[in-house]
Protein backbone atom coordinates (compact mmCIF):
# COMPACT_ATOMS: atom_id res chain seq x y z
CA UNK A 1 0.00 0.00 0.00
CA UNK A 2 1.25 3.04 -1.08
CA UNK A 3 1.69 6.06 1.58
CA UNK A 4 -0.75 8.49 1.91
CA UNK A 5 0.29 11.18 3.75
CA UNK A 6 2.43 13.67 1.70
CA UNK A 7 4.39 14.75 4.30
CA UNK A 8 5.48 12.37 6.50
CA UNK A 9 5.83 12.98 10.28
CA UNK A 10 9.53 13.62 11.16
CA UNK A 11 11.17 11.18 13.12
CA UNK A 12 12.59 13.51 16.04
CA UNK A 13 11.55 17.25 15.94
CA UNK A 14 12.37 19.55 18.67
CA UNK A 15 11.81 22.74 20.17
CA UNK A 16 12.84 24.68 23.34
CA UNK A 17 9.75 23.18 24.73
CA UNK A 18 8.72 19.85 22.90
CA UNK A 19 10.45 16.94 21.46
CA UNK A 20 8.71 14.49 19.20
CA UNK A 21 10.10 10.95 18.96
CA UNK A 22 8.89 8.25 16.08
CA UNK A 23 7.41 5.45 17.74
CA UNK A 24 4.94 3.47 15.04
CA UNK A 25 3.27 3.54 11.71
CA UNK A 26 0.52 1.41 11.10
CA UNK A 27 -1.57 1.20 7.49
CA UNK A 28 -5.31 -0.39 7.07
CA UNK A 29 -7.61 -0.61 4.86
CA UNK A 30 -11.07 1.17 6.09
CA UNK A 31 -12.96 -1.87 6.44
CA UNK A 32 -14.48 -2.04 10.23
CA UNK A 33 -13.32 -5.35 11.38
CA UNK A 34 -9.46 -3.89 11.15
CA UNK A 35 -10.33 -1.87 14.21
CA UNK A 36 -10.01 -4.48 16.74
CA UNK A 37 -6.36 -4.53 15.08
CA UNK A 38 -5.91 -1.00 15.70
CA UNK A 39 -6.87 -1.19 19.43
CA UNK A 40 -4.95 -4.19 19.74
CA UNK A 41 -1.67 -2.59 18.49
CA UNK A 42 -2.23 0.40 20.51
CA UNK A 43 -2.88 -1.42 24.16
CA UNK A 44 0.67 -2.71 24.69
CA UNK A 45 2.55 0.72 23.60
CA UNK A 46 0.78 2.64 25.94
CA UNK A 47 1.46 0.49 28.19
CA UNK A 48 5.11 0.97 27.94
CA UNK A 49 5.01 4.76 27.31
CA UNK A 50 3.63 4.51 30.82
CA UNK A 51 -0.03 5.45 30.31
CA UNK A 52 -1.56 4.49 33.36
CA UNK A 53 -4.63 2.18 32.25
CA UNK A 54 -7.48 4.70 32.28
CA UNK A 55 -5.19 6.35 30.44
CA UNK A 56 -4.52 4.06 28.11
CA UNK A 57 -8.24 3.21 27.88
CA UNK A 58 -9.06 6.56 26.94
CA UNK A 59 -6.66 6.91 24.01
CA UNK A 60 -7.54 3.80 22.51
CA UNK A 61 -11.26 4.76 22.88
CA UNK A 62 -10.38 7.96 21.00
CA UNK A 63 -8.30 6.52 18.46
CA UNK A 64 -11.01 3.98 17.29
CA UNK A 65 -13.81 6.49 17.48
CA UNK A 66 -11.69 8.30 15.36
CA UNK A 67 -11.00 5.78 12.74
CA UNK A 68 -14.51 4.77 12.96
CA UNK A 69 -15.80 8.25 12.09
CA UNK A 70 -13.12 8.36 8.97
CA UNK A 71 -14.72 4.93 8.15
CA UNK A 72 -18.31 5.88 7.91
CA UNK A 73 -18.30 9.77 7.22
CA UNK A 74 -15.01 10.13 5.12
CA UNK A 75 -15.12 7.28 2.89
CA UNK A 76 -19.13 6.55 3.45
CA UNK A 77 -18.76 2.93 4.37
CA UNK A 78 -16.24 1.97 1.45
CA UNK A 79 -14.10 -1.16 2.82
CA UNK A 80 -11.04 -0.67 0.51
CA UNK A 81 -9.66 3.16 1.17
CA UNK A 82 -6.82 4.13 3.13
CA UNK A 83 -5.83 5.30 6.05
CA UNK A 84 -2.84 5.80 8.14
CA UNK A 85 -2.24 6.21 11.74
CA UNK A 86 1.54 7.37 13.39
CA UNK A 87 2.13 7.77 17.18
CA UNK A 88 4.82 10.02 18.21
CA UNK A 89 6.06 10.43 21.96
CA UNK A 90 6.01 13.49 22.84
CA UNK A 91 8.03 15.10 25.69
CA UNK A 92 7.51 19.14 27.02
CA UNK A 93 8.59 21.21 29.99
CA UNK A 94 6.16 22.86 31.47
CA UNK A 95 5.85 24.60 35.24
CA UNK A 96 9.66 22.99 36.02
CA UNK A 97 8.40 19.32 35.64
CA UNK A 98 9.02 16.96 32.36
CA UNK A 99 5.76 15.20 30.78
CA UNK A 100 5.44 12.63 28.47
CA UNK A 101 2.41 11.86 26.34
CA UNK A 102 1.51 10.88 22.60
CA UNK A 103 0.52 12.30 19.50
CA UNK A 104 -1.61 10.42 17.30
CA UNK A 105 -1.80 11.47 13.59
CA UNK A 106 -4.95 10.14 11.57
CA UNK A 107 -4.63 10.22 7.69
CA UNK A 108 -7.34 9.80 5.29
CA UNK A 109 -7.95 10.73 1.37
CA UNK A 110 -11.83 11.25 1.69
CA UNK A 111 -13.33 14.66 0.81
CA UNK A 112 -12.88 17.85 3.45
CA UNK A 113 -14.14 17.49 6.23
CA UNK A 114 -16.53 20.68 7.03
CA UNK A 115 -16.51 20.74 10.81
CA UNK A 116 -19.28 23.07 11.01
CA UNK A 117 -21.44 19.58 9.85
CA UNK A 118 -19.60 17.38 12.29
CA UNK A 119 -22.29 15.31 13.52
CA UNK A 120 -21.96 16.00 17.57
CA UNK A 121 -25.18 16.16 18.71
CA UNK A 122 -26.37 17.87 22.35
CA UNK A 123 -25.40 15.34 24.95
CA UNK A 124 -28.71 16.70 26.76
CA UNK A 125 -30.76 14.32 23.55
CA UNK A 126 -31.60 10.95 24.83
CA UNK A 127 -31.12 9.78 21.12
CA UNK A 128 -28.64 7.02 19.37
CA UNK A 129 -25.37 8.65 17.27
CA UNK A 130 -23.83 11.13 17.63
CA UNK A 131 -21.86 10.45 20.30
CA UNK A 132 -18.10 9.96 18.57
CA UNK A 133 -17.04 13.02 19.03
CA UNK A 134 -17.92 13.72 22.10
CA UNK A 135 -16.19 10.56 23.20
CA UNK A 136 -12.85 11.68 21.29
CA UNK A 137 -13.01 14.49 22.62
CA UNK A 138 -13.48 13.32 26.52
CA UNK A 139 -10.85 10.83 26.66
CA UNK A 140 -7.60 13.33 24.53
CA UNK A 141 -6.54 16.64 25.87
CA UNK A 142 -5.94 17.93 22.43
CA UNK A 143 -7.92 16.95 19.11
CA UNK A 144 -7.24 19.53 16.03
CA UNK A 145 -8.43 18.75 12.25
CA UNK A 146 -6.60 19.66 9.17
CA UNK A 147 -7.21 19.93 5.65
CA UNK A 148 -3.11 18.81 4.27
CA UNK A 149 -3.04 18.89 0.65
CA UNK A 150 -5.49 16.48 -0.40
CA UNK A 151 -5.33 14.45 3.15
CA UNK A 152 -7.76 14.92 5.82
CA UNK A 153 -5.43 15.12 8.98
CA UNK A 154 -6.68 14.59 12.85
CA UNK A 155 -4.40 14.94 15.44
CA UNK A 156 -4.85 13.65 18.66
CA UNK A 157 -2.57 14.60 21.59
CA UNK A 158 -2.87 13.44 25.26
CA UNK A 159 -0.34 13.39 28.24
CA UNK A 160 0.41 11.10 31.11
CA UNK A 161 0.69 13.28 33.41
CA UNK A 162 -1.36 16.74 33.15
CA UNK A 163 -2.63 19.53 34.94
CA UNK A 164 -6.79 18.98 35.14
CA UNK A 165 -6.81 15.30 35.84
CA UNK A 166 -6.32 13.52 33.10
CA UNK A 167 -6.40 17.12 30.99
CA UNK A 168 -3.53 19.25 29.76
CA UNK A 169 -3.97 22.47 30.05
CA UNK A 170 -0.61 24.06 28.94
CA UNK A 171 0.05 24.42 25.38
CA UNK A 172 2.57 22.15 23.40
CA UNK A 173 3.95 23.45 20.56
CA UNK A 174 2.09 22.40 17.47
CA UNK A 175 3.75 20.72 14.34
CA UNK B 1 -18.03 -10.99 19.80
CA UNK B 2 -21.02 -13.40 20.44
CA UNK B 3 -24.45 -13.13 22.05
CA UNK B 4 -27.27 -15.22 23.35
CA UNK B 5 -30.22 -15.43 25.13
CA UNK B 6 -31.53 -16.81 28.35
CA UNK B 7 -35.14 -16.91 29.62
CA UNK B 8 -35.86 -16.62 33.16
CA UNK B 9 -39.76 -16.18 34.01
CA UNK B 10 -40.71 -13.13 32.14
CA UNK B 11 -37.57 -11.88 31.80
CA UNK B 12 -34.52 -12.45 28.93
CA UNK B 13 -30.89 -12.59 29.87
CA UNK B 14 -28.53 -11.48 26.75
CA UNK B 15 -25.31 -12.35 27.43
CA UNK B 16 -23.13 -10.29 25.17
CA UNK B 17 -19.24 -11.29 24.89
CA UNK B 18 -16.25 -9.81 23.17
CA UNK B 19 -16.01 -6.57 21.78
CA UNK B 20 -18.70 -4.44 20.53
CA UNK B 21 -17.72 -2.01 17.83
CA UNK B 22 -18.56 -0.45 14.65
CA UNK B 23 -18.22 -3.73 13.13
CA UNK B 24 -21.04 -6.04 14.78
CA UNK B 25 -23.19 -3.26 16.96
CA UNK B 26 -25.61 -3.96 14.65
CA UNK B 27 -26.08 -7.48 14.95
CA UNK B 28 -25.99 -6.48 19.09
CA UNK B 29 -28.93 -3.71 17.87
CA UNK B 30 -31.02 -6.06 16.02
CA UNK B 31 -30.97 -8.92 19.07
CA UNK B 32 -31.34 -6.48 21.75
CA UNK B 33 -35.06 -4.93 19.39
CA UNK B 34 -35.93 -8.36 18.58
CA UNK B 35 -36.05 -9.29 22.69
CA UNK B 36 -37.85 -6.54 23.46
CA UNK B 37 -40.60 -6.40 20.87
CA UNK B 38 -41.30 -9.76 19.60
CA UNK B 39 -40.70 -12.06 23.13
CA UNK B 40 -43.04 -10.98 25.49
CA UNK B 41 -41.31 -10.22 28.21
CA UNK B 42 -41.32 -7.65 30.90
CA UNK B 43 -37.71 -6.74 31.49
CA UNK B 44 -34.68 -7.32 29.27
CA UNK B 45 -31.17 -7.71 31.13
CA UNK B 46 -27.94 -7.03 29.23
CA UNK B 47 -24.89 -9.10 30.51
CA UNK B 48 -21.99 -6.81 29.79
CA UNK B 49 -19.52 -9.12 32.03
CA UNK B 50 -18.01 -10.36 29.06
CA UNK B 51 -17.48 -7.78 27.24
CA UNK B 52 -13.74 -6.25 26.86
CA UNK B 53 -15.05 -3.01 24.70
CA UNK B 54 -17.37 -0.69 23.30
CA UNK B 55 -17.69 1.89 21.29
CA UNK B 56 -20.27 4.75 20.53
CA UNK B 57 -22.00 2.52 17.96
CA UNK B 58 -22.45 -0.03 20.66
CA UNK B 59 -23.59 2.88 23.32
CA UNK B 60 -26.31 3.78 20.28
CA UNK B 61 -27.93 0.03 20.31
CA UNK B 62 -27.80 0.28 24.30
CA UNK B 63 -29.98 3.65 23.97
CA UNK B 64 -32.21 1.78 21.21
CA UNK B 65 -32.59 -0.95 23.20
CA UNK B 66 -33.87 1.47 26.36
CA UNK B 67 -36.31 3.80 24.00
CA UNK B 68 -37.59 0.71 22.92
CA UNK B 69 -38.10 -0.80 26.34
CA UNK B 70 -39.55 2.60 27.34
CA UNK B 71 -42.12 2.45 24.62
CA UNK B 72 -43.25 -0.79 25.72
CA UNK B 73 -43.48 0.08 29.04
CA UNK B 74 -40.56 -3.00 29.78
CA UNK B 75 -37.89 -2.61 32.17
CA UNK B 76 -33.93 -2.84 30.43
CA UNK B 77 -31.29 -3.21 32.96
CA UNK B 78 -27.45 -3.37 32.33
CA UNK B 79 -25.02 -5.39 34.49
CA UNK B 80 -20.87 -6.42 34.78
CA UNK B 81 -19.82 -3.17 33.29
CA UNK B 82 -16.01 -3.04 33.37
CA UNK B 83 -14.31 0.36 33.45
CA UNK B 84 -14.18 0.66 29.31
CA UNK B 85 -17.92 0.15 29.34
CA UNK B 86 -18.51 2.47 32.59
CA UNK B 87 -16.43 5.36 30.93
CA UNK B 88 -18.10 5.28 27.79
CA UNK B 89 -21.04 5.72 29.69
CA UNK B 90 -19.87 8.39 32.11
CA UNK B 91 -18.46 10.19 28.86
CA UNK B 92 -21.51 9.63 26.70
CA UNK B 93 -23.14 11.02 29.92
CA UNK B 94 -25.75 8.62 29.65
CA UNK B 95 -24.60 6.37 32.85
CA UNK B 96 -27.13 7.52 34.77
CA UNK B 97 -29.79 6.92 32.15
CA UNK B 98 -29.86 3.42 33.04
CA UNK B 99 -30.85 1.04 35.63
CA UNK B 100 -26.49 -0.36 36.14
CA UNK B 101 -26.13 -3.34 38.34
CA UNK B 102 -22.88 -5.27 39.47
CA UNK B 103 -24.68 -9.33 39.08
CA UNK B 104 -27.32 -11.05 37.40
CA UNK B 105 -28.78 -11.77 41.11
CA UNK B 106 -28.71 -8.19 41.49
CA UNK B 107 -29.93 -7.02 37.85
CA UNK B 108 -33.12 -9.94 38.05
CA UNK B 109 -34.22 -8.74 41.70
CA UNK B 110 -34.14 -4.99 41.18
Amino acid sequence: MTPIAAKQPRVTKKSSKMSRAFLLKLELRSHPTLLCVIRGALQPLMEMLGFSDESTRAIIRAVDEAVANIMKHSYHGRLDQPIEVYCNRLQRRANGETELGVEILLFDCGPAVDTTKLPARSLDEVRPGGLGLHIIRGSMDSVQYKRAGRLNRLRLVKFAVSSKGGCGSSEENPS
Amino acid sequence: MNISARHIEKATILDVSGNIDMSNSPEVRKALLREIREKGVTRVVMNLSAVAYIDSSGVASLVEGLKASRDLGLRFVLYGLNDAAREVLKISRLLKLFEVYDDEAQAIAS
